[in-house]
């Protein structure tokens, strides 16, 4: 795994050992199955007890409610590391930590807290997050689900699409109108009227799911609505933590294809030389480091500024939409190096190249990233 | 029942090594440095130990500032104690043995357990250097362990097959691969590691035995053999990989 600039030394001891565990972790348990559920487009259910016992999940919220109160230093690592396997897998663990431990933790009430972190720390509840419509995309303020006040809770209709661990979940992080208002709220599994039948034919993200929310006047008490929050910032707050994890997370698929292009450089014999001494193979695996390790020290500068609670949205946008190109970028590039091998199986390249086409576009898209930051430059909003 | 676990702090094999200018030593500028792989099984048996029949699993290693991690990880996956021999050096492997046998005979553990050699210098020496200074019986390569009142049964790897070895506690252990499945340190415990004291001991005052007098890099250069397809060249191929080239 390339470390060009020595960033390990900038670890501390539990850093360095968080990312050792997750990495063996993957190497033993992730990669040697991985490909065979991209290929039936399965997610391998049967990690999901292995990561939540090595503690994987809001692996930066308290050990109160079972979780490893680390910091995000050691987050971002495991994310990476996750990554190197695959993206679905690391969008599994970052759905359950920034998109349904994170809200409940941040904007719940105790109850909630008591109720579902421990849970979801475990394992034993999976949790998703209902924010995306299917016309309501980069513009999640449009959204049309809507929750009405009745005697003793709530009504909630609507649906949501492109929603990772739906179809698994058993509890839904739900954003919908109440008077107009966005509000988070939490959907069981099982309520009357809500199903979460899941979306096929992807090709992309194969070893994950993806689904629908349907709610048909689901009827929710009135203690399922998150207290303490109101409004977008509450959905756009959980995306800036998922956003951060995907910044890391993407670095370790960019390494999976530079450690196997290297690799396959060195042994190809074509002219009666390994292709690595040909002049346009190194430009591309110098490409490949170079990006890599930038990519890496803005990761870990944001892992300082989050951890120190000056982190801005804006920089996680800037390292979101930085590192998902350079990373489909290398993953293309890699395919480029491997030649016709590269479009097989054997080899990780295709897998994480067809995964990045969707981590560049969910949780914001390259777009609205790049809108997010000429705002913030210019003062002048573009959006619209 | 009362184990010890010494452990060691190795390069990273995936690591390039370099030779110091003094021709003599490891260069460890840009070395990643990890646990010895072999430990690993080691500190497992021991936490094994410790579950079955209670006491407590205390882990050792002789190192400079920056092995204090390995003990760290030691004690994410469970060791109740660390304690650390202070010693920047690089020091012979009797130097090192008197040093463990000292701490051994202040806290009298039952088993020591090893791994069955450090894979940076490969000397094969300390854990029969520790058995014998303490007068206790010593299996190496073992493979399998079953410890019954005061006795141990040992599996342990020969040149192509097994041998069963029995013993009486108290006795020191060098695990071999396959003893166990070692454990994940947890991410919750990792934390909980952070907050824990490792204790210092002074080094033996044993006197250096050996002196390394010249250390160079392995010839890379590939010997190719070609052979053809017969049941006779296939089976000198087997024979190469396992007895030359030692990878099966």
């Amino acid at each position: 795994m390339p470390d060009y600039f020595n960033l390990d030394a900038l670890l501390t001891d539990e850093e360095r050992l968080v990312q050792q565990t997750v990495k063996e972790f993957v190497d033993r348990e992730v990669i040697p199955i991985i490909e065979h559920h991209a290929r039936d487009g399965t997610f391998p259910l049967h990690l999901v007890k292995p990561m939540a016992d090595l503690g994987l999940f809001g692996i930066t919220l308290p050990q109160e409610y079972g979780c490893a109160g680390l910091n995000n230093v050691c987050y971002g690592l495991a994310m990476q590391e996750l990554e190197r396997g695959d993206s679905g897998i690391r969008s599994f663990a970052s759905v359950q930590s920034s998109l349904v431990m994170y809200p409940i933790y941040t904007y719940g009430s105790e109850d909630h807290r008591r109720k579902w972190l421990p849970r979801l720390a475990s394992g034993d509840a999976i949790g998703c997050f209902g924010l995306t419509e299917p016309d309501y995309g980069s513009n999640p303020g449009g959204m049309v689900t809507n929750a009405k006040k009745t005697d003793g809770g709530f009504l909630l209709n609507g649906a949501k699409m492109w929603i990772t661990n739906g179809t698994l979940a058993d509890i839904a992080v739900v954003w919908a109108k109440l008077d107009g208002v966005v509000r988070g709220f939490l959907v069981e599994k099982g309520m009357k009227g809500f199903s979460a039948p899941e979306m096929k034919g992807k090709h992309s993200l194969r070893a994950s799911v993806t689904s629908e929310l349907v709610f048909q006047d689901v009827e929710l008490p009135e203690e399922n609505v998150l207290p303490g929050i109101e409004g977008l910032k509450g959905p756009l707050s959980c995306l800036t933590q998922a956003r951060y994890g995907i910044s890391w997370g993407v670095i370790g698929s960019a390494m999976a294809c530079y450690d196997s292009s290297l690799n396959y450089a060195q042994s190809r014999i074509q002219f009666d030389r390994p292709i690595a001494g040909f002049q346009l193979t190194q430009e591309k695996l110098v490409y490949m480091l170079t990006e890599i390790t930038k990519a890496q020290f803005l990761c870990w500068r944001l892992a300082h500024l989050k951890d120190e609670g000056t982190m801005l949205p804006q920089q996680v946008s800037l390292a979101k939409r930085n590192n998902c190109e350079i990373a489909l970028n290398i993953a293309r590039m890699s395919r480029e190096i491997h030649g016709a091998n590269g479009i097989l199986d054997e080899y990780p390249i295709m897998r994480h190249s067809a995964n990045l086409e969707s981590v560049k576009t969910y949780e914001g898209t390259h777009e609205m990233h790049t809108l997010i930051l000429g705002q913030d430059i210019t003062g002048i909003q573009a959006f619209t | 029942m009362n184990v010890l676990v010494c452990i060691s702090q190795v390069p990273d094999t995936t690591t390039k090594i370099t030779v110091s200018p003094d021709g003599k030593s490891m260069n460890p500028q840009g070395v990643k440095f990890i646990l010895n792989p072999y430990d690993e099984f080691a500190i497992e048996e021991g936490l094994r130990i410790r579950e079955k029949f209670g006491g407590t699993v205390t882990t050792l290693t002789v190192g400079g500032e920056s092995a204090k991690e390995i003990l760290r990880t030691a004690l994410a996956m469970g060791s109740d104690t660390a304690a650390i021999i202070k010693d920047e050096e690089r020091q012979d492997s009797y130097i090192v043995a008197s040093s463990i046998a000292d701490v051994a005979r202040s806290i009298s553990p039952d088993v020591i357990l090893f791994g069955r050699q450090s894979i940076d210098f490969d000397s094969f020496a300390v854990p029969s250097m520790v058995a014998e200074l303490l007068g206790w019986p010593n299996i190496s390569m073992v493979s399998s362990l079953t410890i019954e009142d005061h006795s141990v049964t040992a599996e342990r790897d020969i040149e192509g097959g097994k041998e069963t070895i029995e013993a009486t506690l108290p006795c020191v252990i060098a695990a071999q691969k396959g003893l166990n499945d070692p454990r994940y340190p947890k991410l919750p415990d990792i934390m909980k590691a952070k907050s824990k004291t490792i204790s210092e001991h002074p080094k033996s005052s044993a006197v250096r035995r050996v002196n390394v007098l010249d250390m160079k890099l392995p010839d890379t250069k590939r010997l190719n053999k070609i052979f053809g397809e017969s049941d006779q060249e296939l089976d000198e191929v087997v024979r190469l990989l396992h007895e030359e080239a030692k990878i099966i």
